[in-house]
């Protein structure tokens, strides 16, 4: 028995061996443990030439039953799992053969890989006094093809066995004919079990992993249609294995249903496949499948590109193999089987990708389908894809997920939330860090900060005037000028509100959003030390509405941007629209300054600092992106001037298009690395309620607003 | 060809399992399964103790009439809070007092303490489960449960009777216990806990970094002895009275001095030494011990307070587990590992912080901070379970409003609700309806102000359907009376035929609703809605801009005329103004766009005692729907610049054109707030005007440059 050609020739066998029929287990047990090809890489652990033997008396000893009443806080040490800070260590007992009269434990492909995935992983060690899981190499996964009794003798062997603590058992096909429990029968002990089909009696919610039933169809499967294409059948139902009563249930459906649009696939008669299989001989029993009625031949799994819904009905056992097969080609699985502990149930939300129905509701499964609306469909689409992808695609990927919940609940801190397991990044979505809805406090009022380098008069000037700001708290003085100390204290002004210099160690831009431990409030004023012409008022309104939006850039001056001969430009005219506010003279929350400094995209905060240019739009990108929204403008457009030539920001005043187009390249730039533009332009700005309004000037609470 | 080959044998290969077709002597057990075993409903699932046939019609719940006087002519006892339970239940829309209709059924008799040794016990529960007529081994029926077991081995099911197939509702589960997917758990909540509203959370400052004094603090009782006390026993090792505060007492109890070990007297003297409010409100984290139970009353008090749970409760299934991801907002210790706490929590980044701390606001807004919320979260839950009752996915679950204000029988993906769409990446849809609510019907003519409204509507760009709400004791005229809308669809429907929405139980109240101008018509397929009243005037170019801002607040109303509350201190109560104000938090939905979704809320969602209020009053229906959006997104609404020239409708809407009007407005304010059980408007300062708006550059420049026009057109 050797094997040459690895796609033909593997797939059939795996379908046996994995599944089904007893003609070729012995063939199995002789060829996997010995021929197995020599692409695989071997470790000392799986050295697939060299292992050892035990052979096991009549009377050695078993396993304990199953305790069922295991939980993570009574069956599992979790002492065993301190020694690497914040991650789990897995150690595998090498590869043995455990024989014993007439039997001998043998090894599966899939299991093979299983382990060779664990000792690959970034959890595995090769020293057992330091881990936290222990993996016996005996497979478990096909409950029919192995001697439970020989098994639970060698489990009971094992050097760390101790009742089975902290060992990781795996299984995919639990119980047998005629009982076929949901999960193993073997003496499991106080081991975990990683099985598929579980129902949530026996399923220890907490403790067991539950894990899919990998198809191994899907091993050489590649995927003909685009998804969406081509989906002319509203619901497959390709299971040869249904139960009677489902299978009479699902023909009445198809021979009731006048769209013509629901595939029921049976068993097809022996002419037929052999006559199919004659005249395409690389196709195999499994992958042939006939319709009802008509009974034409068609190819498994390919067909399932073509449903929008897939029926995965229970048979004998809980778990099919059909769950990842529809997965596989994009169809949206419809799962009866009641109880049913769905693979990674704990953290993976099966509600955004598959259907749930009661076995007793079967007979109206094509009103309840009926009943989702396009785009809810769309969407199911998009998560089937994302889940089979992120953790379906493959016995490695399975593998991982389940080790990356393993160390989710042994480090719950650590743990992944809901969103993180279950949301694919998409582009235009947001996570704002600032979700919780609630106004900005009052009572801190807000930090000024003001970036300086030497323009002392207008820093003067202006820490004067944001004195008399009554929500002002305190002002920070940034002194950026690495050449100059700044002026004595005793010349500085006096003023009603405290304030500090910071002498910054360098002169970068992105000093001016650094988190300072000296700001004690929510909000944080960014405002140029020339900016000396916007009343109290108007600094007051602005905080007011800062409030009202606190996650949001809530300031003077704005700017757009525009899309022009394929690239974005810089736009600082009079516009009707705004996507930018200057961070020269706007609220913004603290938070942003430390998302600024730790969290910046790409290397942009670099670029500020070499091009001393452009920290206003990229903080604009970085709060517009994070938050979905744009900023906000207040109070109508100013002479915003710059007093002096070393303006820091000089293109408050200049529309030097040097400046310009430094700007524009910076936009550009800033887009490429964030993969998009996040900046909104909108077209409305906030102004006080009664802003112009016949009203008498001395009742608006802001009524010096807007003088130029 | 091996396969083949060995397909022939396969029959004689029954004891090998076959995944490709059903083996022959294998019948379906589907039935057989199905019977849970007898006098043990441990393995209960909703599949087999519960009828799904009674709910399949609609969600409504059974109370019990009280238990008949007892010999002495004395109430059975009720605790106040499950007092409170049956009173948030019977004014609910989950409530019938038919028990044929109902799906779900709740004792009378108060079974939230259950400790034998408790004064509320009430004796002889199973005597008088006997006496119900539906009990039916408690199939369908949820038992609401606080305290159970007692001294000394606190059995987590010792309840003192059979539930039977009861769902059990109940506080301090255990993964080993709880029935998954069929019992719920449950906070624990004090004897004082509101019916209603409950305390707001108190972060009302969003801090980075958190400038809390301490890190992790715990103030309570410790036991010294029997079940749950080594935990706390051991807390003063982590203590070291700067930034962990861990402080215990064994003073409590009669005989705490005879049970008194060593440490007892040290342990109380620094005990003293701190209040527990203000560790609470001083605090980053608080750790959340077990005691007896697993739960404990601290936990919703840290989770109010914005102080981060820290857990040492192994085995305690949290409340409402697993709808609610609480790894978003606790910390999970092991009792085992009780000495490492302290370096996990220090390992915890800022903006983690600040994520846990926002998501615990969240969390206790939205499903534990009134014994109302607690009940009708536990009912959600159990009619998701429903089948073919739509669910609502973890991130409904999980964010802002929460499930309760997420009516998934209104969509089912989140492209629908106005608050989602952020958190996909979805834009609301590109045109609105213009609904014009008529109730005087003044004559058609080319100078009837709802004529030239038409024709302003007509000339947006955005307009994808207009839909006239036909009120008015006048006859409904013909479609020519209306100007030409072009392509625009224009639809009169009489509003009087509609199916009044609520008022079946009111045989005086007759008349249509008011509240009909908010019904969900099915001739509205755009997100937002234009919501007008017949004399509303207004040009395109505020209508275009309107809808422009709209489509970056879809959650919110957004208008033109606005006006406000304030709290009348001499009256102690809300005042309403229309008087011009530095601020507004209510903006009139006679000219204002919101989402359709709201009109779905309002109608189908919003308590029976408010639609009733707005009814008898045939006003303030656009003070409910601006209560009702702000109590969704706390948020305020949005005014948007309008003409000089605009009326105001307090003025011109005739029907109520009389002092009464306002009086009612004020008095309709406050009993709304009284059912909201809290003042749900918020303040707004700004009105959003267009960017140009009145700027001294050329009026060509602006696009809405109507908007600065002043007169009538």
């Amino acid at each position: 028995m050797v094997i040459k050609d690895k796609s033909s020739a593997i797939k059939y066998l795996l379908i046996d061996k994995l599944g089904v029929s007893g003609g070729c287990v012995f063939i199995f047990m002789f060829f996997v443990l010995f021929l197995l090809p020599q692409h695989f890489k071997q470790s000392d652990v799986l050295d697939l030439n060299n292992f050892r033997r035990i052979r096991f008396d009549r009377d050695a000893e078993l396993a304990r039953r199953r305790n069922p009443n295991c939980s993570y806080y009574d069956c599992f040490n979790v002492y065993k799992c301190g020694n690497h800070q914040n991650k789990v260590t897995i150690y595998v007992y090498p590869l043995t053969e455990f024989s014993e009269e007439k039997s001998k434990t043998w090894i599966s492909r899939e299991f093979y890989k299983i382990l060779k995935t664990l000792i690959n992983s970034p959890y595995y060690t090769a020293n057992p006094n330091e881990a936290c899981i222990f993996v016996p190499s005996i497979d478990m996964l096909n409950q029919n093809l192995i001697d439970k009794n020989l098994v639970s003798k060698a489990l009971a062997s094992l050097r760390y066995w101790e009742n089975g603590e902290n060992h990781i058992l795996f299984n995919m096909l639990p119980g047998e004919n005629p009982d076929y429990h949901t999960v193993t029968d073997v003496n499991t002990a106080n081991a975990l079990i990683a099985g598929a089909g579980f129902d949530s009696q026996t399923y220890r919610y907490g403790f067991d992993f539950s894990i899919p039933f990998y198809s191994p169809m899907l091993a050489d499967y590649v995927k003909i249609t685009k998804d969406g294409d081509d989906k002319e059948y509203f619901l497959i139902a390709p299971q040869l294995n249904m139960y009677d009563n489902h299978r009479r249930m699902m023909q009445e459906i198809v021979l009731e249903d006048s769209n013509n649009n629901i595939l029921l696939l049976q068993k097809c008669t022996l002419e037929i496949l052999e006559d199919k299989v004659s005249s395409s001989p690389e196709l195999m029993k499994h992958d042939i499948r006939c319709t009802f009625p008509g009974n034409s031949p068609i190819e498994y799994p390919e067909i399932l590109e073509r449903g929008t819904f897939c029926l995965i009905i229970r048979g004998v056992r809980l778990a099919q193999p059909t769950l990842l097969e529809a997965m596989a080609t994009n169809c949206i699985p419809v799962v009866v089987a009641d109880n049913i502990v769905l693979p990674f149930q704990e953290i993976v939300d099966w509600t955004l990708a598959a259907v749930k129905i009661r076995e007793a509701d079967l007979h109206s499964i094509k009103s309840v389908l009926n009943r989702i609306s396009n785009e809810r469909i769309k969407e199911m689409q998009q998560q089937v894809r994302f889940l089979y992808d992120r953790y379906f695609k493959d016995i490695e990927t399975i593998t991982l997920t389940m080790l990356d919940e393993l160390n989710d609940r042994v480090f719950p801190h650590l743990a992944l939330p809901y969103n993180a397991w279950n949301l694919p990044s998409m582009p235009n979505s947001a996570q704002n860090p600032l979700f919780l809805p609630v106004m900005g406090s009052k009572s801190q009022g807000f930090t000024a900060i003001i970036l300086t380098y030497d323009r002392v008069d207008s820093l003067f000037t202006l820490m004067q005037k944001l004195s008399l700001v009554p929500s002002l708290q305190k002002i920070l003085v940034i002194w950026n000028n690495q050449k100059k100390q700044p002026p004595n204290t005793s010349s500085f002004p006096k003023l009603t509100k405290p304030y500090k210099v910071i002498q910054t160690k360098s002169n970068k831009l992105s000093n001016r959003f650094y988190p300072y431990p000296e700001i004690e409030t929510e909000a944080v004023l960014t405002i140029d030390d020339d900016i000396t012409m916007l009343t109290p008022d108007e600094l007051d309104f602005g905080f007011e509405v800062w409030r009202e939006f606190p996650d949001r850039i809530v300031g003077f001056p704005s700017r757009t941007h525009v899309f022009e001969n394929n690239e974005w430009k810089y736009e600082s005219e009079w516009t009707n629209e705004i996507s930018m506010v200057l961070t020269g003279a706007a609220f913004h929350h603290k938070y942003w300054n430390y998302a600024y400094t730790t969290s910046m995209p790409g290397n942009i905060k670099d670029y500020v600092d070499e091009h001393m240019n452009c920290e206003d739009i990229a903080m604009n990108f970085l709060v517009s992106n994070r938050t979905n929204k744009p900023p906000i403008k207040v109070t109508p457009r100013k002479k915003f001037k710059c007093h002096s030539r070393q303006c820091t920001n000089a293109e408050m005043l200049s529309a030097d298009t040097n400046h310009m187009l430094e700007r524009s390249e910076c936009i550009n730039l800033f887009s490429r690395i964030y993969g998009t533009m996040p900046l909104k332009s909108v077209e409305y700005r906030a102004d006080p309620v009664l802003y112009r309004d016949p009203f008498p000037e001395k009742l608006k609470r802001f009524n010096d607003v807007g003088s130029l | 060809m091996l396969n083949f080959k060995n397909d022939n044998n396969r029959s004689k290969h029954n004891d090998i399992d076959d995944l490709y077709e059903t083996p022959v002597n294998i019948k379906n057990k589907q039935n057989k399964q199905n019977k849970p075993n007898f006098n043990n409903y441990k393995t209960c699932t909703m599949e087999t103790c519960f009828d799904f046939t009674k709910c399949y019609n609609d969600f409504l719940v059974y109370v019990y009439p009280p238990e008949p006087l007892n010999s002495l002519g004395a109430h059975s006892p009720a605790s106040p809070n499950y007092q409170k339970i049956l009173t948030a239940i019977t004014e609910s829309r989950y409530y019938t007092a038919d028990p044929d209709k109902a799906c779900i059924f709740v004792l009378a008799i108060d079974t939230l303490d259950r400790d034998s040794l408790s004064e509320d016990l009430v004796r002889n529960v199973p005597l008088r489960l006997q006496r119900l007529p539906y009990w039916n081994n408690g199939k369908n029926h949820v038992i609401f449960n606080l305290y159970s077991g007692t001294w000394p081995d606190y059995q987590e099911l010792g309840l003192g009777f059979d539930t039977g197939q009861a769902i059990l509702a109940k506080a301090s589960m255990s993964i080993q216990t709880i029935r998954h997917n069929f019992d719920i758990s449950i906070p624990l909540f004090h004897k004082h806990f509101p019916q209603r509203s409950g305390g707001t959370g108190m972060v009302t400052a969003n801090n980075f970094p958190s400038n809390k004094k301490h890190l992790l603090a715990f103030k309570g009782k410790r036991y010294v002895h029997g079940i749950g006390s080594e935990t706390r026993n051991s807390l003063f090792h982590l203590h070291n009275g700067r930034d962990i505060v861990m402080v215990t007492t064994c003073r409590h109890g009669k005989s705490w001095r005879e049970l008194q070990d060593g440490r007892c007297d040290e342990d109380n003297r620094e005990y003293d030494h701190y209040d527990y409010e203000t560790l609470l409100q001083n605090s980053t984290f608080c750790l959340v011990p077990r005691g007896r139970r697993l739960g404990s009353f601290r936990f919703l008090e840290a989770l109010q307070a914005g102080c981060i749970p820290v857990l040492l409760s192994n085995s305690w299934i949290l409340p409402f587990h697993p709808h609610i991801d609480w790894k978003q907002a606790v910390i999970w210790g092991d009792e085992r590992l009780l000495l490492q706490i302290v370096d996990v929590i220090r390992s915890i980044s800022p903006s983690t912080i600040m994520r846990m701390r926002q998501q615990s606001q969240i969390l206790w807004e939205q499903y534990f901070s009134s014994i109302e919320k607690i009940i009708f979260t536990t009912f959600e839950i159990i009619r998701e379970r429903i089948p073919e009752n739509p669910f609502r996915n973890g991130l409904t679950w999980n964010t802002s409003p929460g499930a309760l204000l997420t009516l998934p029988t209104f969509s089912d993906t989140p492209q629908n609700f106005p608050f989602l769409l952020d958190l996909f990446g979805y834009q609301p849809k590109e045109n609105f309806t213009a609904v014009i609510f008529v109730q005087i019907g003044q004559t058609l003519g080319p100078s009837s102000a709802l004529f030239k409204l038409v024709k302003s509507i007509t000339k947006s760009q955005y307009v994808n359907r207009i839909l006239i709400l036909w009120a008015s004791d006048q006859k409904l005229p013909p479609r020519k009376k209306f100007p030409s809308t072009g392509h625009v669809p224009l639809h009169i429907v009489s509003s009087l035929s509609s199916p009044l929405t609520y008022s079946e139980n009111d045989e005086n109240e007759s008349r249509p609703s008011i509240s009909q101008r908010f019904q969900p018509h099915s001739l509205i397929e755009t997100d937002a809605i234009l919501s007008l009243d017949e004399d509303a005037i207004l040009n395109t170019d505020e209508i275009d801009f309107a809808f422009n801002v709209w489509k970056f607040f879809p959650e919110r109303i957004v208008g033109f005329p606005a006006r406000a509350h304030f709290y009348d201190d001499s009256k102690n109560s809300w005042g309403y103004t229309s008087k011009w104000t530095n601020y507004y938090s209510i903006v009139l939905t006679g000219a204002a766009f919101y989402h359709r979704y709201y009109n779905y809320v309002y109608t189908n969602f919003l308590s029976h005692l408010l639609l009733k209020t707005v009814h008898q009053s045939s006003n303030c229906e656009d003070i409910l729907m601006n209560m009702m959006v702000s109590h969704i997104t706390r948020k305020p609404p949005i005014k948007v610049t309008q003409r000089k020239a605009y009326k105001d409708r307090e003025s011109v809407r005739s029907p109520w054109n009389d002092p009464d009007h306002f009086i009612q407005r004020q008095s309709c304010l406050n009993t709304f707030a009284a059912v909201f059980g809290y003042m749900p408007l918020l303040k707004s300062n700004m009105r959003l005007d267009p960017v140009l708006y009145k700027d001294a550059v050329s009026n060509l420049r602006k696009k809405y440059r109507h908007i600065e026009l002043i007169g009538n057109r």
